[in-house]
């Protein structure tokens, strides 16, 4: 993108294509599919954080009525170890197997041990109660120390640590190490006249998506199997899936629900493999639903975090060092965050002289999955917690401390590349003028400031432009749509095309329909497959601009495209009108066939999100109860091609950081038993929690996409963390390091303080 | 010849150098070269990290353009929600 | 043994057979096929599955279908006329309120049973009625927005 584009239909907000079928209810999610002879399956879990698995008997379970299969570890195939593609990094199939069903061992308190099909749901759960396993319970490890220390029990026995610089020689719990570095780190110390040093620590949290895993598979005699299920990527269901089960990708075909919130956990299989597995055994379609229970025990947790943090100042506020040793819990399989969460730690700021170091620390929980922005959230709560008491030390204001420490265009990035256009100066300088900075705060408020950051990524898609007889447009793409991602590619496609909004339609298609695409995640649909998009518009287009001059006889340089027609250059003859897409949709017959766009791509030029966040909280000395007063979200969205999304994407960021900050966690007993695993005492933001969440969109255009769109989906959950902590240390006078900031919690920092 | 910026936790496979000057003139000649010289890093970097050419992450750089003036960085995998 | 139940479902008399231990939300959803109601967990706490029963809100997740026999149940398959969306599903709509949109018929049929009680709701009336219905996605702000748009709608004033 080069100039400033004058658009006419992208930045307006008009209503999502699927809208009316949300709001009244006709929307199918994953578990609004049923299937004729449909049975219910359910899963027996382990009731034992680590224990190996001695046997296993399903003869009861077979017999009792309405059953018609059951599958345990030893019906999956082997599945030999490979990385996961899909920019899903970290992955493993053999790990996904393992995670989908144990086998010899269980590694968590609700891993999968064996499913039951019968023809209902309460048959299926008195079935499970008839399988009989006999474990040898082993000692489980919950915690990042406890993982680390000497003689800790093994998760994995075959677990040998990557990433050092001399091999391990013993198998241990520490999955990987990463680290990075530049200059000289004592002398920057040295340099230094404030030094901040603390140990931060985030707990396990859950995505949370109100919508519970959800699938419905069926297998045919000729071994061809179909899975409706809810996901943000059928593809990389499709792929997991035919691994899990050994079978090839084509066989199988997946159809994506509307999806009820996914936040990178549905990005994963769970129920889709089992579900299949028992619909080849019974020959019947069988419905998978996890209660809300087996969402938290057994899917995505967001890793807890330990990082220990230093950071050097000059006493005029320039960092001059920086280091950090950042531990993610992995869960039961390697594959934490820990990764992107080192290259984000410093992400926002140029520091000549730092040290980092990433672990990646297998534990007895759920196995890890990504949760918006993954590994940064926690990296970021350290970095700018720090910042924030620097500022506070060196008498600086806190926006102003950032901005002389600031990346910009053309500064190479702590990790390495060099960053194209920005936003994060532009936040910071809109922070500094927004009115809820500048105005004073109310007595005992404590206002927080926080930056945030995300890399977004491409990654390949693919999209369909159809032109129908009436000139209607349908788009077909293969993303499920979900927070209004419909609607964007309907305006992309409108504004590329000269149409109105209204008239395109656009439909998120099946495996075998819409042409192959990477998941809904990364905040990568509106950038990369809005670019897909656009490109399958050009080309139609294109064969507009040629059948016009096969009509007017003249040359396609002749012709030009505007305003959505085709229009006869001076010299073509007198008679020539412009033609619309309606008129050459009219005659597509007679020209040469339907009118059909296509592109696919592997994107390229995803730019970078940075966002600043205030917080203004409120502690109650008594109870240690956290208000917060207001907030505000500032983002750099490249271009907003819908605004209202863009500014829900900050909205709802914001509220899940301030859920993190604030209240949620995963609370274990000493076995490794989840004891909050249900919505009341896994407490989310509730409505009564929060202010109104006000938002300001930055636009510095990405000139990787043609309008200028940059990823938003991720980066709005980075900043809350720190900017709740900072505002709720200020207001009870007492720096707050250990999420969730809960009341017992805050209440044992006053007392001590 | 591009410049190929070794990763920090990988420059003891390198000898210690922080960038080295690889010739090559795409993804495959230059991993080639690079293999010629250092085989435990190269086989660490297409295992582990992701290749990321002038500023671009790319995930399957197969077919990519190396240019002489090319900066190249290998990075951990990035994961998405 | 199933039971036999005889009960009324927006305005329409239905009967049907069903386990004594059935809740309302897994009768409706799956014996009488209206699976615009949710279950987000099953326990009364995400509000997904918000009807009226006689007049009164409630979870169907927490109402056995038995206990239906000879009452009146409103989901929201009934909250639309044929002609026109509800005001709230048309400011929903409006202000973005929704973004993977599994919560939203529980909101809608919350939020309506409140403007019925309370025409004119102040912000912290609607957030404090709504506390019981999560949504993971939108922060809630647009949600109270359209909420209180949709009251000024109906009470006849410019929204
Ligand atoms: S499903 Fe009834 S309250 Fe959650
Ligand atoms: S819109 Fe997704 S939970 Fe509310």
């Amino acid at each position: 993108m080069s100039e400033a584009m004058d658009f006419k239909v992208i930045g307006t907000r008009p209503i999502r294509p699927d809208g009316v079928d949300k709001v009244t209810g006709r929307a199918s999610f994953g578990a609004d599919f049923s299937l004729p002879g449909m049975l219910e399956g359910a899963v027996l879990r382990s009731p034992h954080a680590h224990a190996r698995i001695k046997s296993i008997k399903t003869d009861a379970a077979l017999a009792a009525s309405g059953v018609k299969a059951v599958v345990t570890g030893a019906d999956f195939p082997q599945v030999a170890a490979g990385a996961i593609e899909g920019g899903e990094g970290g992955g493993d199939f053999a790990d996904l197997a393992g995670n989908v069903i144990a086998r010899g061992k269980v590694r968590y308190h609700g891993h999968a041990v064996a499913a039951v099909a019968a023809q209902s749901r309460a048959q299926a759960l008195a079935a499970l109660a008839l399988i009989e396993v006999e474990y040898e319970t082993l000692p489980a490890v919950l915690s990042l120390d406890a993982a680390l220390a000497e003689s800790a029990p093994l998760i994995d026995e075959g677990l040998m640590t990557s990433g050092l610089a001399e091999p391990a020689t013993a198998p241990s719990n520490l999955a990987s190490v990463i680290e990075m570095g530049n200059g000289d780190l004592d002398a920057g110390f040295a340099d230094a006249a404030l030094i901040v040093e603390r140990r931060y620590q985030t707990p396990t949290v859950h995505q949370g998506y109100i919508e519970p895993h959800a699938c419905v598979g069926r297998w045919g005699q000729d071994d061809q199997a179909m899975l409706w299920c809810c996901t943000q990527g059928a593809f990389d269901v499709r792929s997991m899936t035919a691994k899990v089960l050994g079978q090839p990708v084509g066989s199988l075909k997946v159809i994506p629900s509307e999806i009820g919130g996914g936040f990178g956990g549905k990005t994963t299989v769970y129920l889709e493999p089992l579900a299949l597995l028992l619909s080849k055994k019974s020959g019947r379609p069988v419905r998978m639903v996890m209660t809300r229970e087996e969402v938290f025990r057994a899917t995505g947790p967001a890793s807890a975090a330990t990082i220990d943090l230093r950071m050097g100042f000059s006493q005029d506020g320039k960092i001059t060092a920086a280091e950090a040793t950042m531990a993610y819990e992995a869960g039961a399989f390697p594959g934490s965050p820990v990764g992107p969460g080192t290259m984000c730690v410093f992400a926002p700021y140029r520091i000549a002289n730092f040290r980092i170091k990433g672990m990646d620390v297998l534990v007895n929980k759920p196995k890890a999955a990504a949760y918006r922005a993954p590994g940064a959230p926690q990296a970021l709560f350290a970095t700018e917690s720090a910042m924030d008491e620097a500022a506070d030390k060196l008498g600086i204001d806190p926006i102003e401390l950032r901005l002389r420490n600031a990346v910009e265009e053309g500064d190479s990035a702590i990790y390495g590349p060099k960053f194209g256009p920005i936003g994060l100066r532009a936040c910071l300088e809109a922070a500094a003028a927004h009115p809820h900075y500048t105005k004073a705060k109310d007595a005992g408020v404590g206002r927080g400031v926080a930056v945030g950051f995300w890399f977004n990524v491409g990654l390949q898609s693919s999209a369909e432009v159809h032109i129908n007889e009436d000139g209607t447009v349908t788009v077909i793409e293969g993303n499920p749509d979900i927070g209004g991602s419909r609607a964007s590619m309907a305006l992309m496609a409108a504004e590329t095309l000269g149409v109105p909004y209204e008239s395109v339609r656009v439909v998120v298609a099946d495996t075998e329909t819409a042409g192959f695409t990477n998941v809904t995640g990364g905040s990568r649909v509106t950038f990369a497959t809005g670019m897909a998009v656009v490109e399958a518009s050009k080309d139609i287009i294109a064969q507009c601009c040629s059948r016009a001059a096969s009509l007017w006889s003249t040359d396609e340089d002749m012709v030009e495209w505007r305003d959505g027609a085709v229009h006869p250059r001076p010299g073509v003859n007198v008679e020539a009108k412009p033609l619309s897409l309606k008129d050459l949709a009219g005659k597509a017959g007679r020209t040469g066939g339907p009118l059909l766009g296509k592109a696919s791509l592997n994107a390229r030029g995803a730019g970078p999100g940075f966002s600043v966040n205030l917080c203004d909280a409120l502690v109650d000395q008594e109870t240690g109860q956290v208000q917060v007063k207001a907030f505000t979200a500032i983002q750099d969205a490249g271009k907003a091609i819908h605004p209202s999304y863009v500014e829900g994407q900050l909205q709802g960021g914001a509220v899940q950081g301030i859920g993190w900050a604030l209240n949620e966690e995963y609370v274990y007993s000493p076995e490794g038993v989840m004891e909050n695993a249900g919505f009341l005492d896994y407490r989310i933001p509730v409505a009564s929690d929060l202010p109104m969440i006000d938002t300001q969109i930055i636009e510095v255009p990405n000139p990787g996409h043609p309008y200028g769109v940059r990823g938003v989906g991720e980066t709005p959950i980075v900043a809350p963390l720190a900017a709740v902590a900072n505002a709720v240390s200020a207001s009870a006078g007492v720096r707050m390091t250990e999420l969730p900031l809960s009341p017992p919690r805050v209440l044992e920092a006053l007392d001590q303080a | 010849m591009a410049k190929v910026h070794v990763p920090f936790d990988l420059r003891h496979l390198a000898e210690g150098a922080a960038v080295l000057e690889v010739r090559g003139t795409c993804y495959r000649s230059l991993m080639a070269a690079l293999r010629d010289r250092y085989p435990v890093l190269e086989a660490a970097l297409v295992r582990d990290k992701a290749f990321v050419l002038d500023g671009e992450i790319l995930d399957s750089p197969l077919l990519e353009a190396v240019a002489p003036a090319s900066e190249i960085h290998f990075l951990p995998r990035i994961g998405g929600g | 043994m199933k039971v036999h139940v005889q009960t009324e479902v927006n305005g329409e008399a239905v009967e049907f057979l069903c386990d004594p231990t059935a809740t309302l939300l897994d009768v409706l959803r799956d014996n009488l096929g209206l699976r615009g109601s949710k279950e987000g967990c099953g326990t009364g706490d995400c509000g997904a599955c918000s009807v009226e029963l006689d007049g009164a809100l409630a979870c169907s997740c927490l109402i056995l279908a038995a206990e239906t026999q000879g009452r009146s149940v409103a989901t929201i398959e009934g909250v639309a006329t044929p002609e026109a969306l509800h005001p709230l599903q048309s400011h929903l709509l409006k202000s973005a309120g929704l973004q993977c949109g599994v919560c939203t018929p529980g909101i809608v049929v919350a939020a309506k049973h409140l403007l019925e009680e309370d025409p004119n709701p102040t912000e912290e009336a609607v957030r404090y009625f709504l506390a019981g219905n999560l949504c993971r996605c939108t922060g809630y702000d647009k949600i109270i927005r359209a909420v209180l748009d949709a009251a000024a709608e109906m009470r006849g004033e410019a929204a």
